[in-house]
């Protein structure tokens, strides 16, 4: 993403995200060949979300070499920070038809718990996308980094803890709807989600935010922080003896993902429409890591192009040989790792390299 | 009728213990006159009622294999002068248990029969005489069986059988049956020994028992007037519950030990693969499942080919889950992991991938519904450990299996060359390889026996647990937590967390919750390596911690 193409590269993308997508959707009769079906404005609005995910995946792995198993959990804790605002969006219109979320009614409960308090405003919850990742991921990241825990050790240790948020998710008595989670959202900010202009208009903040992303992100790898990032990556044990803190970079790199994962759920739930505890479970998380994987670490277009294509070859997979999608994903986690750990990214040199 | 059955009984009862042993034989003879041979077999229903317990009561132990006959309706009169009894086409006398020959014709015999009424009779009356039974055994059932029905009319009988009563676990519970029937007694003080008595238990029913003596009637009066022995029946439930508790917390312990040894099996094999090579293998999980369908396997040919020793397919299935986890364990070092040395986080990505197509592999192969893999017979059950505690023998054999399996691996390592190799690749690789340790070849094989022990660990869980593709899921992450805290180079270390982890949560399962146990212990955890960051038990050195 140096020079002009990238820069162009880049422009591009956001064009044909931003302006043609919503024009062959929206703006296109549904018999021209160039109309662009919901289906596909879904799939693309989704895997726009994996893609922040996996750019965060890139900055605390690419970058800063610390391979985290738990990126599937912060984007479920912003996914449902921003479902408890869309449950109690829902009012009086669920199937009991009373102001409590149709599970609470279901499990006998006549208050809201206080932690629901407040979800009924959007920037409250806005806030919580934040916080909840943020605050998790900062007291988790102070007390592993702060002993050293690092490599598979520190994979293992977040793995485990989405693990237990999983198991912790899916109990009734927590609040948070249980096996089902939360579904049937009907609005947000007041706009009914079944229309077909609110769900353009969610893509379109999504394509936003995912620019953006990149563009910060960009702007992270490049500064000095960014470098500082790399050398730990590189060699932390010289870094520490040069005098640098890497304790403290480490924290905030990894917060600051867990941060982007989180808005990356928020922006999921009200397009696809349902949260539940699956989102939590370990594969998922590790899923991240191979989209990044393919694309190519340490480059940040790389993790974009293995979010969209992985997930592209998923969607594909799942309708039409749903059984061989996970013979698929585990060689393409045994391939990439022994052939192209630099990623797709690196074909080109891979080539150029042959040919001298 | 009851009264004149007990009053015989007692009879029957001294001259049983002062008199049989001494003139068996003169007793059968006497108990047997002509008269009960002719009640029994042409009387009225009373008449052999009474006969019988005359029978019982003059013929002490003697009397039993007649009155075996008369219920099981083996019992045959003879030309209305002698008892037979009728076993296998042959005909016995069922006093002396000579055999009659010839065979008496047809018309001779005839078919002693009973009614319901003395059925009844018999029933208590075989089940007293079991008392008295020389074997242990027998006793302890009839013993048993008047526990579950304490009846006010066998009080006298059972108070002599505890005079002579030898063997303690009979005393208890014959005594526990006293003070269940004495409870009633009119006579404050029998109740204060009474409940003195059930004090003494560790049965759950006993507490309720006694919970009932302290509630109140419709006025308010309560149902145990004396207030000494409402005192005493307090203190009787505190020690009941005491003991329930110690039972309890015993069970706990054992269950923890279990679950630890497990935990064990599980992480024996990850901790040395870690240790030598740095690496996690996330397909671990999946060699408990391959360890588990071997042993699926080996029962369904077992059953097929064997089906005389279905019973010990399990003596099959061990080496055999072992073989063919190990096999794949080596298969996949060669193919994948010895390319991806000094990458661990690498390894981590592409054992993933082994393992979802290892998973996937087996949906495909055996569905992705569970199977059954059944407890050979001698396994099902468990021992009766305290009352309301009960050993299940599967659990009690994995213990020991896991026992096993850990000295075997502690020998492999401390006593063999081989093992000398690993735990010199374990503390310094490049100096081992320096000094001629054929690291590569130490990786596969080694990897193969922590892929193998995982397949044993595996042939364990099928005992205990639901086969099914997801089965090495829900172990793993445990076991990580395992290695993580016991920290690598000693089996130690990984005996001590699998153990600890084990009794820690089952005894916090019962407080918190199963699933809140869980995040307690992994916050612990976090905090433990706070203190500890290579482990509880991490090799000391001065190297640069490894990446």
């Amino acid at each position: 993403m140096n020079g002009r193409a990238g820069w162009l590269a880049v422009g591009a993308t956001g064009f044909l995200l931003l302006m043609v997508v919503p024009v062959l959707n929206v703006w296109l009769p549904g018999e021209s060949i160039f109309h662009l079906p919901d289906y596909w404005v879904l799939l693309i609005g989704k895997i726009m979300c994996y893609a922040i995910v996996a750019l965060a995946m890139d900055l605390v792995w690419g970058y800063t070499g610390i391979l985290s198993l738990g990126q599937g959990l912060f984007f479920s804790l912003g996914g449902y920070a921003m479902g408890m605002y869309l449950m109690r969006m829902i009012g009086t219109e669920g199937k009991y038809g009373s102001p409590l979320p149709d599970f609470m009614v279901f499990l006998d409960w006549k208050t809201l718990p206080w932690y629901w308090h407040g979800m009924d405003r959007f920037w409250f919850a806005c806030l919580w996308v934040v916080l909840a990742p943020g605050l998790l991921a900062f007291v988790f990241g102070f007390f592993a980094f702060r002993s050293r825990i690092k490599g598979v050790y520190f994979s293992i240790i977040t793995q485990a803890l989405t693990y237990a948020f999983m198991l912790l998710f899916f109990r009734n008595e927590l609040g948070f709807g249980g096996n089902n989670g939360f579904t049937d959202f009907k609005r947000i900010l007041g706009f009914p989600l079944a229309d077909r202009e609110t769900k353009m208009g969610l893509f379109l903040i999504t394509g936003t935010v995912l620019i953006l992303t990149l563009l910060f992100c960009r702007f992270i790898v490049i500064s000095k922080l960014g470098r500082a990032l790399k050398a730990i990556r590189d060699d932390e044990s010289r870094l520490i003896f040069c005098g640098y803190n890497t304790q403290e970079f480490k924290l905030f790199i990894w917060t600051f993902a867990a941060i982007l994962s989180g808005i990356a759920g928020a922006l999921y739930v009200p397009m696809v429409g349902i949260i539940n505890p699956g989102e939590m479970s370990p594969g998922n998380s590790i899923e991240v890591a191979i989209w990044t994987a393919i694309g190519g670490r340490g480059t940040l277009v790389g993790p974009l192009i293995g979010a969209f294509l992985v997930n592209l070859a998923k969607s594909w997979f799942t309708t039409v040989f749903p059984d061989y999608w996970l013979f698929f994903l585990g060689f393409l986690f045994i391939l990439v790792t022994l052939f192209f750990p630099g990623g797709l990214i690196e074909i080109k040199e891979y080539f150029r390299w042959k040919r001298r | 009728m009851i009264c004149k059955q007990v009053s015989l009984i007692l009879k029957l009862l001294f001259s049983s213990l002062f008199f049989a042993a001494v003139c068996l034989m003169a007793a059968e003879a006497d108990g047997l006159g002509n008269e009960q041979i002719q009640a029994l077999s042409s009387g009225t229903a009373d008449q052999k009622i009474d006969a019988v317990n005359r029978l019982a009561l003059e013929g002490g132990m003697a009397s039993l294999p007649i009155l075996k006959g008369l219920e099981e309706g083996t019992l045959y009169s003879f030309q209305s002068q002698k008892l037979v009894l009728i076993k296998e086409e042959k005909v016995f006398d069922a006093v002396t248990g000579e055999e009659i020959v010839p065979f008496p014709s047809e018309e001779m015999l005839e078919k002693i029969t009973i009614n319901n009424k003395i059925r009844q009779v018999l029933g208590s009356t075989l089940a007293l005489l079991q008392l008295f039974s020389p074997d242990p055994k027998i006793r302890l059932f009839s013993a048993e069986k008047l526990e579950e029905n304490p009846d006010p009319q066998v009080l006298p009988l059972i108070q002599k059988a505890l005079k002579t009563e030898t063997d303690s676990r009979i005393r208890s519970v014959l005594s526990l049956t006293e003070g269940n029937i004495q409870i009633r007694n009119p006579d404050s003080r029998v109740r204060l020994q009474a409940v003195l008595a059930l004090g003494k238990s560790d049965r759950e029913y006993v507490k309720t028992v006694l919970q009932g003596l302290l509630a109140r009637d419709g006025n308010g009066n309560p149902l145990e007037p004396d207030p000494a022995v409402r005192l005493e029946i307090q203190k009787a439930i505190q020690s009941i519950d005491r003991k329930l508790l110690f039972g309890e917390y015993l069970g706990r312990i054992f269950a923890g030990i279990s679950l630890g040894s497990i935990l064990l099996l599980v992480a024996l094999g990850l901790a040395i693969i870690y240790g030598l090579m740095g690496v996690i293998n996330m397909a671990h999980g999946e060699f408990l499942m391959i360890g588990a369908y071997t042993t699926y396997m080996a029962q369904v040919l077992t059953s097929k080919f064997f089906p005389g020793a279905v019973d010990y397919y399990i003596l099959f299935a061990v080496p055999a889950a072992f073989l063919v986890a190990a096999g794949v364990g080596i298969l996949l070092e060669r193919v994948v992991i010895r390319f991806l040395y000094g990458r661990p986080l690498e390894t981590l990505l592409a054992t993933w991938g082994v393992s979802l197509i290892l998973i996937q592999t087996i949906r495909a192969v055996f569905g992705a519904q569970n199977v059954e893999v059944k407890n050979p017979s001698w396994m099902s059950g468990g021992f009766p450990f305290l009352g309301n505690l009960v050993l299940p023998y599967n659990r009690i054999v994995i213990i020991l299996f896991s026992f096993a399996i850990l000295m075997g691996v502690w020998f492999l390592l401390v006593k063999t060359p081989f093992g000398l190799f690993i735990r010199a690749i374990t503390q310094n690789r490049l100096m081992a390889s320096c000094v001629g340790v054929q690291t590569g070849k130490t990786d596969m094989w080694a990897f193969g026996i922590g892929a193998g022990i995982a397949g044993l660990a595996g042939c364990a869980l099928s005992q205990i647990g639901n086969v099914g593709p997801e089965l090495g899921q829900s172990y793993i992450v445990d076991a990580f937590l395992v290695v993580v805290l016991g920290g690598v180079g000693q089996i130690a270390g990984t005996v001590f967390a699998a153990v600890g982890l084990g009794i820690l949560n089952k005894f916090l399962e019962p407080v918190a919750g199963a699933v809140l146990a869980k995040i307690f212990i992994l916050v612990l955890i976090i905090l433990v390596i706070q203190k500890f960051p290579q482990g509880l038990f991490a090799l000391k050195g001065r190297s640069e911690e490894k990446g």
